[in-house]
């Protein structure tokens, strides 16, 4: 789509076309036709797209820095570990993408194929695209609204060629607006598995993640569960202490009220951070650490979330 | 369009300081907040962006006794606190609009303007409804990791390419003291901020503790604003704030 006024009402509103600021956009014709608001023809070739992909995860948070990123990685670092299982990471936080560099794949660049975008291969069975690797330079911004940001992610599922892959996972921005819109509309028809939601100890993550949960209910997007990361500190001197205190109970009582699985807590090791700086897996760069076993856990409790929900082919009940 | 230039609601606010990251959670609301707490404890007059109406517009929600900081957010406005705004950038930048030109601000020395992480439409809002009045400029917040380094020189490029000057970088959540045995551990690696502010020549304003104390009395609503002084990153912070009064132009009535 080509480049919209700063005021667009959006495409499905009922102002498309007929607002003051509708005038002189490129779009406005076709907006006003009402031919806008129908289904955008990519939902279909998303799925379609997705016939190959068994199982498709989100990876949540109403709130930012509480461990998406470093999540989702790691996520696909403990799948991808059984070179049997085909592992996809796609990261659609279009102005903050830190997958490649937690990956350890900053610098890379993706290719064009015949089939469409190939995703760059950590390993044989492990595949990551971003934003990151489109932009030519580390200090690049990309200063995108809404719909220009829609359309990467668009691209994102529809374009590049995954192949047959076992585990779709998503790493998203915080918040609930334009990306985690798109990733719900665009995937409707293909069926997602479920949403990760990752939140700190913090009353004031929580806050945000009710909110994330909130979002969820209204896009019917099933929740596999919540992770608290950050969850206790084990001081290299002394003992546990609390750097993110659960002053409202943390994770464990906001799931109880909202009767939501916790699966699992994840402490916090200053290793972690450093793996991530060094874009090295943590499960590899530190197997005894009481996060790589909380880590560990949380993946199978996934894997078996998953394991029950295999997908049904045409029959399957989208969200 | 609302007419640019005119002072409207924010004639009586001397200066604008906007608190931008390109990641989250590195400590932007914590830190506008805390450098409220710390200009407000210099003496000044603050507003950090709940909610009844008087003839002049919104009226914001005061956080102490002798009204000396204020309070705006959409977080006054939701009708329960887990409702969620699932909305996208075009709404976004209405509210933010309303925000500037609908609040009776009155008479303030600072209005910190705190954002949520990236560089896209809130950002391109408030740079783009701020300009006329001529902001100080943006603090930018970063945590001593590369991942967060990484995300936050592109906030930089934003602030270059939409001409908003940068006050200087802050490095949040830089070393943490163990409240048992007072070991300095640095949970989230060291160095990145500093460097951060070399590569894009800019003033390095400082590193900020984490302080769970802090955090913890600002969650429960304790009187954080006597408790203050005493946390580790007072020090950090009232030195921040002395920077950033020292940058503001003499003269300004």
């Amino acid at each position: 789509m080509e480049e919209v006024p700063h005021d667009c009402p959006g495409v499905g509103s009922a102002q498309a076309g007929r607002g003051a600021s509708c005038q002189g956009c490129p779009n406005q014709g076709l907006c006003a036709s009402g031919a806008g608001a129908a289904p955008d023809p990519a939902i279909e070739e998303i799925k379609e797209k997705m016939k190959t992909v068994k199982h498709k995860i989100l990876v949540l948070s109403g709130k930012g820095g509480v461990g998406k990123s470093t999540f989702s990685a790691h996520l696909a670092h403990g799948l991808a570990e059984d070179e049997n299982t085909q592992v996809a990471l796609l990261d659609i936080d279009i102005c903050g993408p830190s997958i490649p560099k937690i990956m350890g794949l900053e610098g890379e660049q993706v290719h064009q194929s015949g089939s469409g975008w190939s995703p760059v291969f950590l390993e044989d069975n492990l595949g990551v695209m971003s934003v990151g690797f489109l932009l030519s330079s580390p200090d690049d911004a990309v200063i995108w609204r809404g719909p220009k940001k829609n359309g990467m992610i668009k691209q994102f599922l529809r374009d590049v060629d995954w192949g047959e892959v076992d585990y779709l996972i998503v790493d998203t921005p915080p918040g609930t607006s334009d990306e985690h819109l798109s990733a719900v509309q665009y995937l409707a028809a293909a069926h997602i598995d479920g949403a990760v939601i990752i939140t700190t100890p913090q009353e004031v993550s929580l806050q945000d993640v009710r909110k994330e949960i909130s979002f969820c209910h209204k896009v019917k997007l099933p929740i596999i569960g919540v992770v608290e990361n950050m969850s206790g500190f084990i001081c290299p001197k002394c003992q546990e202490t609390q750097i993110f205190p659960p002053t409202t109970g943390g994770a464990e009582v906001m799931c109880h009220d909202l009767k939501i699985p916790l699966l699992g807590k994840v402490p916090l090791d200053p290793r972690i951070g450093k793996s991530c700086d060094k874009g090295q897996s943590f499960l590899v760069e530190a197997p005894d650490s009481p996060a790589t076993l909380a880590y560990r856990s949380i993946i199978q409790r996934i894997q078996e979330f998953c394991s029950l929900r295999q997908p049904k082919g045409e029959n399957l009940v989208g969200s | 369009m609302e007419a640019a230039g005119e002072p409207g609601n924010l004639a009586g606010v001397r200066h604008i300081i906007l608190v931008l990251s390109g990641k989250g959670g590195v400590g932007k609301s914590t830190i506008s907040t805390e450098l409220a707490l710390a200009l407000r404890h210099a003496g000044k007059k603050v507003q950090g962006k709940a909610v009844h109406q008087c003839d002049s517009g919104w009226v914001p929600v005061f956080v102490d006794q002798e009204q000396s900081i204020s309070l705006m957010s959409v977080g006054f406005l939701l009708e329960k606190p887990d409702e969620a705004v699932v909305w996208r950038g075009p709404k976004k930048n209405a509210l933010i609009k309303q925000f500037v030109s609908d609040v009776a601000w009155g008479q303030l020395d600072y209005l910190v303007v705190d954002t949520p992480p990236g560089t896209s439409d809130e950002h391109m809002a408030v740079v783009d409804t701020l300009r006329p009045y001529s902001p100080l400029g943006a603090l930018v917040v970063t945590t001593p990791q590369a991942v967060s380094v990484g995300d936050v020189r592109r906030e930089l490029t934003f602030c270059k390419k939409v001409g908003l000057r940068v006050i200087g970088v802050v490095e949040n959540m830089s070393g943490f003291v163990c409240p048992h045995c007072a070991e300095c551990t640095n949970v989230f690696s060291r160095g990145g901020g500093e460097e951060l502010a070399r590569h894009a020549g800019v003033p390095f304003l400082g590193s900020v503790p984490l302080d769970p104390e802090l955090t913890r009395s600002l969650e429960e609503g304790r009187d954080f604003i006597q408790g203050f002084p005493e946390s580790p990153a007072f020090p950090a912070l009232s030195c921040i704030a002395q920077k950033i009064l020292n940058e503001a132009p003499v003269g300004l009535s």
